[in-house]
């Protein structure tokens, strides 16, 4: 079963640090890919890259730089794993460097859509 | 027919018994809680055509394990997709759990803990943990559930269908956790059984202050527990806290349902064979290193139970007992138990002055004991106007009649001067 982790750190002036290193990240990386869970994940580039598309009913497209205000949370990076069950995914999550330090992950199940052939 | 009257009887005593554990193997055998309830109630359907007619069966849940099994292996027949789902889980289950060893005994094995830990899994919301665990492994059908939180029936089932779509779609696993995963784990599943006792013992609102059949509910769920998990010691203290208070029943309300203090009940009427085997699970909880919150809490309870009137209880030590609950448990409503036990030992003046530095605490506000706990301070101390405004408070949070009668009785005893 795949479980997407999201990991979440709060919006703060400046740059969302938790305290883990870089080095800490390509170590959880690894240990996911030996134990041969890891399906795909990238780190994102942080909230000021960020732009907001929205099409309105009369086809308006609206773009907008941000989101930036109102932000409590900021998601900077997911992986999608995949394991037997919820135990074990909260596990991998736990282990991560994004759930220490005020940072949290979310664990939530992939909804996989059958398609009759 | 006083033949099958008494098999139907029968038949309800075993149903009672055997759900919980019927519905754990065909989890465990299926993976899939809506199947196993669904064949779990046609099997007991049968059995309410088949056992008055034919006598109960020698081994009764044997026999509902049986029909219950060839119903879902119907059913999966007949639902290809359902089948294919099932079976992927189960391959996904043994790249977990490599090969269980066969069961010791095939018919009947005791599936029930695996249970326990699903229905508490953290993942779930903590109100709904209780719920479930009465639901499935008390064997109370949806709407005895609901009643049993006083809230309606429909309320209740949409509670249990999200519960129960969550263990579903998220995956949450039937499932004992390993050895070093238990010390994390088994306190949420104390806390649900522990959440019924006291939704029992002192009903959150309604006409009576306490439901027995719910209490003793939760007393048959830590039984099981107790049995499954022998060297958990924190069981043991489960199970005595509960039964320590649940002695008590019969002196805690008065004729016409009225509430008895601790202070006035006829301590004759105290069930004595109850108290004393809580006593000895006391012994099992504190003997070893750290004790658990459950095993101290059922010393305080002891201390009371062993006590031939208030006045000479053992204070300094219940007061001892929760200094060191405290730092297990910072509650603030342990600090307020902790006052009143104060109160007793050292007198009101320095029980009050424990209270009124837990003035400020949000988590008190609502909580009709603190107001209430005040102002028996306060009338003991002659500070009859304080107290009746306290009083007054307390009224204004307080649930269940009882409780308000009796507020009522002592508001009157220091504004009738």
């Amino acid at each position: 079963m795949k479980y997407m982790l999201l990991f979440m750190s709060p919006a703060t002036d400046g740059e969302a640090g938790n305290g883990c290193t870089f080095e800490d990240w390509i170590r959880y990386d690894r240990e996911m890919k030996d134990a041969g869970i890891w399906v795909s994940g990238h780190p994102l580039q942080d909230l000021t890259t960020c732009t907001t598309v929205q099409v309105g009913p009369d086809g308006e497209r609206t773009i907008t730089d941000g989101p930036f205000a109102e932000t409590r949370e900021v998601l900077g990076g997911y992986d999608i794993i995949d394991v037997p069950d919820l135990d074990v995914a909260l596990d991998w999550a736990a282990r991560s460097p994004g759930a220490t330090g005020g940072a949290s992950v979310q664990v939530r199940p992939v909804a996989e859509i059958e398609v009759e052939v | 027919m006083a033949g099958a009257e008494a098999a139907a009887g029968s038949v309800e005593a075993v149903f009672r018994e055997e759900h919980g554990r019927l519905l754990a193997s065909l989890v465990h055998r299926f993976g899939d809680l809506d199947l196993a309830e669904e064949v779990a109630s046609e099997a007991i359907e049968a059995a309410l055509v088949r056992w008055p007619v034919d006598g109960v069966p020698s081994r009764p849940g044997a026999w509902l394990l049986t029909t219950a099994r060839r119903r879902a292996v119907d059913r999966l027949r007949r639902d290809r997709v359902l089948a294919t789902r099932l079976a992927v889980l189960q391959a996904e289950a043994e790249r977990a759990d490599p090969a269980p060893p066969a069961d010791v005994d095939p018919d009947l094995p005791d599936d029930r803990l695996a249970l326990f830990f699903t229905c508490a899994h953290p993942a779930l919301p903590a109100q709904d943990r209780g719920a479930l665990t009465l639901r499935f492994l008390g064997g109370l059908t949806t709407a005895e559930v609901a009643r049993a939180y006083l809230v309606p029936h429909a309320t209740m089932a949409q509670r249990l269908v999200r519960a129960k779509r969550k263990i579903r779609d998220a995956r949450i696993p039937f499932r004992v956790p390993g050895a070093d995963e238990l010390p994390g784990r088994l306190p949420t599943v104390l806390q649900a059984v522990y959440s019924i006792f006291t939704e029992g013992y002192a009903a959150s609102s309604g006409p009576d202050l306490q439901r027995t059949d719910l209490a003793e509910e939760a007393i048959r769920l830590a039984r099981i527990l107790r049995r499954l998990l022998p060297a958990e010691r924190e069981v043991a203290g489960l199970l005595g806290l509960l039964l320590l208070v649940h002695a008590r029943r019969a002196a805690r309300t008065g004729p016409d349902g009225a509430v008895v203090l601790l202070d006035d009940q006829d301590r004759a009427r105290w069930d004595h064979a109850m108290i004393d085997e809580g006593r000895a699970l006391v012994l099992v909880a504190l003997t070893g290193p750290t004790p658990g919150p459950y095993g101290v809490q059922a010393a305080i309870a002891a201390l009371h139970d062993e006590a031939a009137d208030v006045a000479s209880t053992d204070w300094p030590q219940v007061v001892a007992l929760y200094d060191v609950l405290l730092t297990m448990v910072p509650s603030p409503v342990v600090a307020l138990n902790r006052a009143a036990a104060v109160a007793m030992r050292d007198g009101p003046d320095a029980g009050l002055t424990l209270l009124d530095g837990l003035a400020d605490d949000p988590r008190l506000r609502g909580y009709h004991l603190y107001p209430a706990t005040r102002a028996d301070l306060l009338r003991r101390l002659g500070r009859h106007d304080e107290a009746a405004a306290a009083y007054r408070s307390a009224l204004a949070l307080v649930g269940t009649d009882p409780e308000r009668a009796h507020l009522l009785r002592r508001l009157a005893s220091v504004t009738d001067d």
